[in-house]
């Protein structure tokens, strides 16, 4: 009894070691939040952090700090149309740091638009519009 | 009833963590060895249906252009004494830890590349030479002769941010994409200006975004990316 308690108890951790790798804010959401957290996974967490706080892996390279996505304060005050841009063209696009590059090859316009909604979603900008 | 089915959970994630690791590999039929132990972690032909999905299940990277991308010499050596080339494994996410002051790589989860003998890394390597892109990467591409080195660090480092993902010196730059401290060993330099100049071509969803460089820029990164770990040959 005891090892079958073990052995619950291991898949519990290892469940727990899987689901740190997982946004918080991605459970039980639609499926076209999920597809957007899953593809921020890909490319934007690198730098802009696996909790979307912008302390992502690469920033011990960077001279300049990512945005924090999960700031609410900080995203209420950054226009939609702007995120889209920054993301289509870059950080240079809208004045911010060069080393945002531009995701338009990689990211299709309609995952760019999906990607500023999620943005959205992960700062609760949503709660204050 | 339920003890039977965890213990059962348990050995099929075993087998499913241990499934396709290649053992080691010996001199004695490389071509059989390309196209089992090679290729049950790296695609050795184009994908023909790539996708996101592809990029976080693969456990290795792609080699369908190993021969335009690799110098025979630092390949014989590295199959021999195989470094880690991207810190955090093929997809970094997958050993990615957040936390203060920012995220960080477990980099002892990532799993080794399989080491072969001297005869066994001579013959791999002519075999992996042979694999070609089909005209992605032109030869004489880049001009040495064009390249201000200055320019080229700089615009790795501040114009162009590649320094944001890659490594130029051991323990400086990004850690999410191979490091480049010894791209000039590794990396023949016509794939680096082709790469570079349109990562898409290569894998569609790759996740080096393509920028935009003009010739000059793509001339000067190259020269620059090419130069790196000469000194240390």
């Amino acid at each position: 009894m005891v090892r079958y308690g073990m052995a619950a108890l291991s898949l519990v951790v290892l469940g727990s070691t899987i689901a740190i790798h997982q946004p918080a804010t991605a459970e039980a959401e639609s499926p076209k939040i999920k597809a957007s957290a899953h593809l921020y996974d890909t490319y934007c967490a690198q730098c802009h952090g696996v909790q979307r706080n912008g302390k992502g892996v690469n920033t011990v390279g960077l001279s300049v700090q990512p945005r924090d996505h999960s700031d609410t304060a900080g995203m209420s005050s950054l226009p939609r149309e702007q995120m889209v841009k920054a993301i289509t063209e870059g950080g240079a696009s809208v004045n911010k740091s060069a080393l945002m590059p531009s995701w338009s090859s990689v990211l299709t316009p309609q995952e760019i638009e999906d990607m500023a909604d999620y943005l959205i979603y992960v700062c609760k900008c949503h709660q204050g519009q | 009833m339920k003890a039977p089915v965890l213990v059962a959970a348990c050995a099929t994630i075993a087998v499913l963590v241990f499934a396709g690791r290649p053992a080691a590999v010996d001199a004695q039929g490389v071509s059989a060895d390309l196209t089992t132990q090679c290729a049950s972690c790296h695609a050795l032909t184009k994908p023909a249906n790539p996708s996101v999905d592809r990029l976080w299940s693969r456990k290795g990277p792609d080699l369908w252009y190993a021969g335009d991308k690799f110098n025979r010499d630092w390949l014989v050596a590295w199959l021999q004494k195989p470094t880690a080339i991207r810190p955090g494994g093929v997809m970094w996410f997958t050993h990615a830890k957040p936390g203060e002051p920012h995220d960080t790589l477990n980099t002892g989860a990532v799993e080794k590349h399989p080491v072969v003998d001297a005869a066994t890394a001579e013959r791999l390597a002519d075999a992996l030479l042979q694999l070609k892109s089909d005209g992605l990467v032109p030869d004489g591409a880049f001009k040495p002769e064009a390249v201000n080195m200055t320019m080229g660090k700089m615009a790795f480092g501040k114009l162009r941010g590649c320094v944001a993902c890659h490594q130029d010196q051991p323990g400086q730059g990004g850690v999410s994409a191979p490091q480049l401290y010894d791209a000039g060993q590794r990396l023949r330099p016509d794939y680096v200006l082709a790469y570079t100049k349109d990562p898409q071509q290569f894998d569609r969803y790759v996740w080096m975004p393509k920028l935009t460089l003009s010739e000059p820029d793509l001339q000067r990164l190259t020269g620059y990316v090419v130069s790196l770990g000469k000194e240390n040959k």
